[in-house]
């Protein structure tokens, strides 16, 4: 399927879910999808026989200053060899956005990469702890208006 | 007889008091920890591993121990080109492959395309760059199974490869070579002479490789039957390179969403069959490396034949500013899918760069393959998907 006919499939299906979509005149064209109705869009990416996106190949969580966050996802289908990108726009202050982590398991690590360096909140991930930072960090180091810290651990860190 | 006349042991199901232990035999899980210094983690990887005696119930891998703020550092470069180096350093056994997604990351964004004689060199290298890191992975693995000598012979055979990279670009194991646009270097004059002598010296090494290795009889036992992958789990996971087709799913970027020029090349793609034990094993995944790097030499051979006449640095832009917007580019290295997903502002540095790190996903996977196996089959088992830590914590 080209994107415009993924567009139009998920918005006959989820209606008001699909809040846009760029189509043309970009590299890679994306569809913003609703952050808590996410999970569900992703099921059906899955399962519905037309689109079979078996595979997601990177869940990107983004800082896109000016208190908008965002997390994107690269999907990919190799029953049928096509392509989508899925975007979901996000506050600072409420980053909230359903897991996908039941859809696809490699989300799982995914989700807890995106959460440790920008600080999105997944909900219904089992395991959202940090991933490549240490337990008892503190901030979310890939946020742009992130601040190197003086002191870990009461321990001054020189640079 | 009456439920009361029961002991509270067997009500509860527990085990009666042991003779001459005077207690009765504790039976719960215990935690072992194995890494972050444990030599067949291959770097610094903590796993932790839930136990019921031998066998494993569970793995908890920890890593980031070699954080190194790959995405921080690139999105505070000056310009585009100065991430190359960092790229490098991400698969330090393939730089090669890893600044080749970048490169052409960065290239889709500016909508520019480059000589003919860059696209053969730079396959010609990626494919030099996956010999290398398999003769290493297999080398390696067969360490932690207990042969020392293939490590050897490996390493041998692996140094002959870096002095044709040290010719080229005067680096053996990190680069800079492939740049944005073009190449830091063209090759010598006598390079296609030395790589045909690199062909012909390397193909029947591989089949001294197999009889000592592949098919030794110890090596089979270890790894036939373990670590058991199945194709849809894997899929899944979004496994992909050799750990993916040792599973039996025939998938391969360069057949499959080709770039350079990869598809005016003949070569096959070895997916694992279950030859000695079950689809989708330890020794599936073994042998696909060995087998690709056979195809690798077929395609270096195509390549360097037809090499063509150019500059390689007639395309590299002046100044790199592209247009505001993203691009992911895949690319197949030698441990799997590496994607780059680059944001442009439209300001000379790059707004964002994320890594989809081959390693770092076919690791998540890992717990799968463990579950229900013993102790000694994790070794097994983490060798086989063949991770470099330094691209798992980026």
């Amino acid at each position: 399927m080209i994107p415009q006919e993924i567009h139009d499939a998920l918005r006959t299906r989820f209606g008001d879910a699909i809040l846009g979509a760029k189509l043309d005149g970009v590299v890679d064209p994306f569809i913003t999808v609703a952050p808590e109705r996410m999970g569900e869009v992703a099921l059906a990416l899955r399962d519905d026989p037309a689109m079979r996106f078996d595979t997601l190949c990177l869940l990107t969580g983004m800082d896109y200053t000016g208190g908008k966050l965002g997390v994107v996802y690269h999907l990919a289908s190799m029953a049928l060899g096509h392509k989508i990108v899925l975007k979901v726009d996000l506050a600072a202050e409420n980053a909230h956005v359903q897991s996908v982590e039941s859809v696809w398991k490699t989300a799982n690590w995914h989700e807890r990469e995106a959460f440790d360096m920008i600080g999105i909140l997944f909900d219904g991930h089992p395991d959202l702890r940090r991933m490549l930072m240490p337990d008892d960090w503190e901030g979310h180091p890939l946020r742009k208006d992130y601040k190197v810290p003086e002191y870990y651990n009461g321990m001054k860190v020189p640079y | 007889m009456q439920a009361t006349d029961l002991r509270a042991e067997e009500v509860v199901g527990r085990p009666a008091t042991v003779p001459g232990l005077g207690r009765p035999l504790r039976s719960e899980e215990m935690v072992v920890n194995m890494g972050p210094q444990h030599p067949s983690t291959h770097g610094v990887l903590r796993l932790e591993l839930v136990m019921d005696g031998e066998i494993v119930v569970d793995v908890i891998p920890h890593i980031g121990y070699l954080h190194r703020c790959f995405e921080k550092h690139a999105e505070q470069m000056a310009n585009y080109q100065q991430v190359i180096p960092y790229a490098d350093r991400l698969d330090y056994v393939a730089a090669m492959s890893n600044e080749l997604g970048y490169v052409i990351a960065v290239e889709k964004l500016l909508k520019i395309q480059v000589p003919e004689r860059v696209e053969y060199i730079r396959v010609i290298m990626a494919e030099f760059s996956r010999i290398v890191s398999h003769l290493i992975a297999i080398g390696t693995y067969g360490m932690d199974i207990g042969a020392w000598t293939p490590f050897l012979y490996c390493m041998r055979d692996r140094e002959h490869v870096l002095d044709i990279f040290e010719r080229t670009c005067g680096a053996r194991l990190l680069y800079n070579y492939m740049w944005v646009g073009g190449l830091s270097h063209d090759v010598t004059p006598d390079f296609q002479e030395k790589v045909r002598a690199f062909c012909t010296y390397f193909r029947p090494n591989i089949k001294e490789l197999n009889d000592l290795l592949s098919y030794n009889k110890i090596f089979i036992e270890r790894t036939a039957n373990v670590g058991v992958l199945p194709a849809e789990v894997a899929i899944n996971y979004a496994v992909s390179g050799p750990t993916l087709r040792g599973s039996g799913v025939k998938w391969d970027l360069r057949k499959n969403d080709p770039y350079s020029v990869y598809p005016l090349l003949d070569f096959e793609i070895p997916v694992g069959r279950g030859e000695k034990g079950t689809a989708g094993d330890c020794w599936d995944r073994y042998m696909v490396r060995v087998r690709e790097m056979e195809q690798s030499v077929n395609i270096i051979e195509q390549a360097v034949e037809r090499l063509p006449a150019g500059d390689v640095r007639a395309a590299v832009p002046k100044r790199i500013r592209p247009e505001a917007g993203d691009v992911y580019v895949r690319t197949e290295t030698p441990k799997g899918e590496l994607g780059y997903y680059v944001v442009s502002d439209g300001t000379a540095s790059p707004f964002r760069v994320k890594v989809k790190s081959p390693c770092f996903v076919n690791l998540s996977a890992l717990p799968a393959m463990c579950r229900g196996a013993m102790i000694a089959d994790v070794v097994a088992a983490l060798g086989s998907i063949d991770i470099v830590l330094g691209e798992v914590d980026r």
